[in-house]
């Protein structure tokens, strides 16, 4: 298929993993920021094809991984409270929350409903006026925007029952964030080439001067994928730091200026608390006051107490890449994608879901 | 093409509760054509129960349809319930003779929707060569189904050539599919509320019987097993396969036959198309010696024109089923814990 088979050629591919053999010379350890890309490389069987001077680290960038739990037991809260529908993407529904999961709150009676665009909810508040319809927002920058056109299109038709659950993150606070952290010791990364789509280049330059680390914005087809890993080695192999750009066939310098004129309509820059990480500071979006009357956790006063997560879950340190999937005592054992103990074993994102469904390492 | 028999005049158009009582009401439903468009000498008799007579080897299955939305691109959950079950009988290697039906019919349901879904049963009946013997109705309160359920079961002559059945597998086995992976489910989620996509994508639904028997007339003892890969999609066959058998599988990605369309939709939406349900397709693990004379016939079949050899049972890793990637890597294929939800981005 156009655009997709170009970049899974198995000859293409072994000449990039060819030319990452003949350049490297030492260990590195290379961090790919998007659970997309940890998917693309464990699926495609990538990780055993490098060779063993080049470990991968699986980095934050699961946006269902990393929505607090919190708010995952709000949104819970919301769905069975028999005068709403609540909208997800389908990702979310699996996630374990204190007590129950969304497709938890389904199977109770709770109106979920999964979609692809945050349109369609917009849609359905309009069709349902009896009804209030709130919208579970999360992501990264990646979509943000349609998130917040949403917003626009309900202020715009005067819709009182829309508002959504706004749970979005940042890339660059969370790559600044693991650089911060003294056990993570990261040489270089692959960013995400979805966010730079939106969001352009532009914020990853201080990120290289300030940590001496080169940053490869990159795609996510197993090409995509050797290509960037390619470019990152090239430059550590010369003690280079810099930002390049792998995915130029979709992401340009400035980003999408127009996505970014929406997302800042709506949204403000503020603290987010990531699910088993901390509050990183100013690595959220929240819906500014002008909107508030489509803010759900302003619209509800919901009053529940915030649990504590499951302390045999180490996600933290999995998405921070200080420890691998496997390297969890509960990994394939009292955590499986049926009885997940935290969110990466469940996200079609998540780093330990990628291990359990595509490695041989659990007995299934 | 939409197959179509006139609907005759009736004094209702929506089925209510009363349609499932067992009094008037249900006798004006099944007398509204329901036993003419079915009609057959067993079922005319319109007793308790149908007799049958039956010989030899028999094959009995039994499978419950409900579907969302029940009218989709490429059929309906009729012709879906009928299908269904000849060909769960044909993977037994046997000629499907006989099927029950019931519905269990949420009220509000259009006589004319119900009416469509009889005529497509109807055709797919005739085209399978079957016949419905028996039945039930029943009509539940609003908000305790889902438009309508169906229920078949099926006894059918297991052919004397047939030998069919995990035991015979072995190692240096083909494994063949017998078309295009993936479009009965991409279909149905082209429709899905909140998840519709423009696309011709088409179900694949369709009876396979006469392909199977003609394969087993020709190939007897080489065909060691065959089984449709609905629910759970290829994958979870194969997979359920290794672990009961004790076999190894290998595949290869680029072997799988796909459509385009759904190739891409499945990109799309972040599902793997191994895991999305298939209707009117089957695997077949066959003697390698037999393999590509087996595939040639299969290939001359409407039903197997994109055919293809997309594994083979080995020696090394029993239990695991491991798939060669697209660029050449190697990963396990395991099962879902449950249904494949789309991904955010």
């Amino acid at each position: 298929m156009k655009y997709m088979n170009e970049y899974r050629d198995p000859i293409l591919a072994k000449q990039y993993l060819e030319e990452i053999k003949k350049t490297v010379t030492q260990n590195w350890r290379i961090m790919e920021v998007c659970g997309g890309q940890t998917h693309s490389l464990v699926k495609n069987g990538i990780i055993d094809m490098l060779p063993k001077e080049i470990t991968m680290v699986h980095g934050p960038g699961c946006p269902v991984c990393v929505t607090p739990l919190h708010l995952i037991d709000k949104a819970v809260h919301l769905a069975l409270n028999e005068n709403v529908i609540l909208c997800s993407f389908g990702d979310m529904l699996r996630v374990p929350g204190s007590e129950k999961s969304l497709l938890e709150a389904k199977a109770e009676g709770g109106d979920v409903r999964i979609l692809y665009s945050p349109l369609e909810a917009v849609k359905i508040a309009e069709e349902n006026p009896e009804k209030d319809v709130v919208f579970f927002a999360v992501g990264f920058e990646t979509t943000a925007p349609a998130n917040a056109l949403s917003v626009i299109h309900a202020h715009r038709k005067g819709l009182k029952n829309y508002s959504i659950l706004a749970s979005h993150v940042l890339v660059p606070p969370a790559i600044e964030n693991v650089m911060e952290d003294p056990d993570s010791h990261i040489d270089g990364f692959l960013a995400a080439g979805h966010v730079c789509t939106i969001m352009g280049n532009f914020e990853y330059y201080p990120l290289v001067e300030k940590y001496k680390v080169p940053i490869v914005v990159t795609g996510f087809e197993p090409l995509d994928v050797l290509q960037g890993i390619l470019m990152v080695v090239r430059q550590l192999e010369v003690n280079k730091a810099e930002v390049e750009n792998q995915y130029a066939r979709i992401v340009r310098e400035e980003g999408n200026i127009e996505a970014q004129k929406v997302i800042f309509e709506v949204f403000e820059i503020t603290d987010r608390l990531w699910r088993g990480m901390e509050i990183i500071p100013m690595s959220g979006y929240q819906v500014k006051e002008k909107y508030a009357s489509f803010d759900a956790t302003k619209k509800y006063q919901i009053d529940i107490e915030e649990a504590e997560e499951n302390q045999e879950c180490i996600a933290g340190e999995i998405m921070k890449g200080i420890k691998k999937p496997f390297e969890c005592p509960q990994f394939g054992k009292k955590c499986k994608p049926t009885n997940p103990l935290g969110a990466p074993m469940v996200s079609s994102e998540g780093a330990c879901a990628a291990y359990f469904h595509y490695s041989g390492l659990v007995e299934r | 093409m939409q197959l179509q028999c006139p609907m005759p005049k009736l004094d209702f158009d929506v089925i209510t509760i009363g349609h499932g009582s067992g009094g008037v009401l249900t006798n004006k439903l099944l007398d509204s054509g329901v036993f003419d468009l079915l009609s057959n000498p067993i079922l005319d008799e319109r007793h308790d129960g149908a007799f049958i007579e039956m010989n030899g080897k028999l094959a009995f299955s039994t499978d419950s349809f409900l579907v969302s939305p029940i009218f989709f691109p490429g059929g309906n959950i009729g012709e879906l319930a009928v299908n269904g079950t000849v060909n769960d009988l044909s993977m037994c290697g046997a000629i499907p003779k006989y099927l029950s039906l019931s519905f269990i019919i949420e009220e509000g349901l259009k006589m004319k929707e119900f009416w469509e879904i009889l005529t497509s049963i109807k055709f797919a009946c005739e085209k399978a060569r079957v016949q419905v013997v028996t039945g039930d109705t029943k009509v539940v309160e609003k908000g305790k189904g889902d438009k309508i359920f169906i229920n078949t079961s099926g006894i059918g002559q297991v052919h004397p050539k047939a030998n069919i059945s995990a035991k015979n597998i072995k190692i240096g086995d083909k494994i063949i599919i017998s078309g295009n992976i993936a479009s009965h489910g991409m279909a149905i989620m082209s429709v899905r509320e909140g998840l519709e996509f423009d696309s011709q994508i088409l179900s694949d639904t369709t009876n396979l019987n006469h392909t199977i028997i003609n394969l087993i007339e020709k190939f007897g003892n080489g065909i060691h097993l065959v089984t449709d890969p609905t629910r759970g999609g290829v994958a979870t066959v194969l997979k359920e396969l290794a672990l009961s058998s004790g076999i190894g599988i290998e595949l290869k990605q680029n072997d799988l036959p796909i459509d385009n369309q759904v190739y891409s939709a499945c990109e799309l939406l972040g599902l793997d198309p191994l895991y999305v349900a298939n209707e009117g397709l089957f695997l077949s693990f066959v003697d390698a010696s037999v393999a590509d004379d087996f595939l040639k016939t299969l290939k001359q079949d409407e039903n197997g024109i994109n055919a293809k050899i997309i594994g083979e049972v080995v020696e090394e890793h029993p239990k695991q089923v491991i798939i060669e990637s697209a660029i050449g890597g190697k990963r396990v294929v395991s099962m879902l814990p449950g249904e494949q939800l789309p991904r955010i981005c």
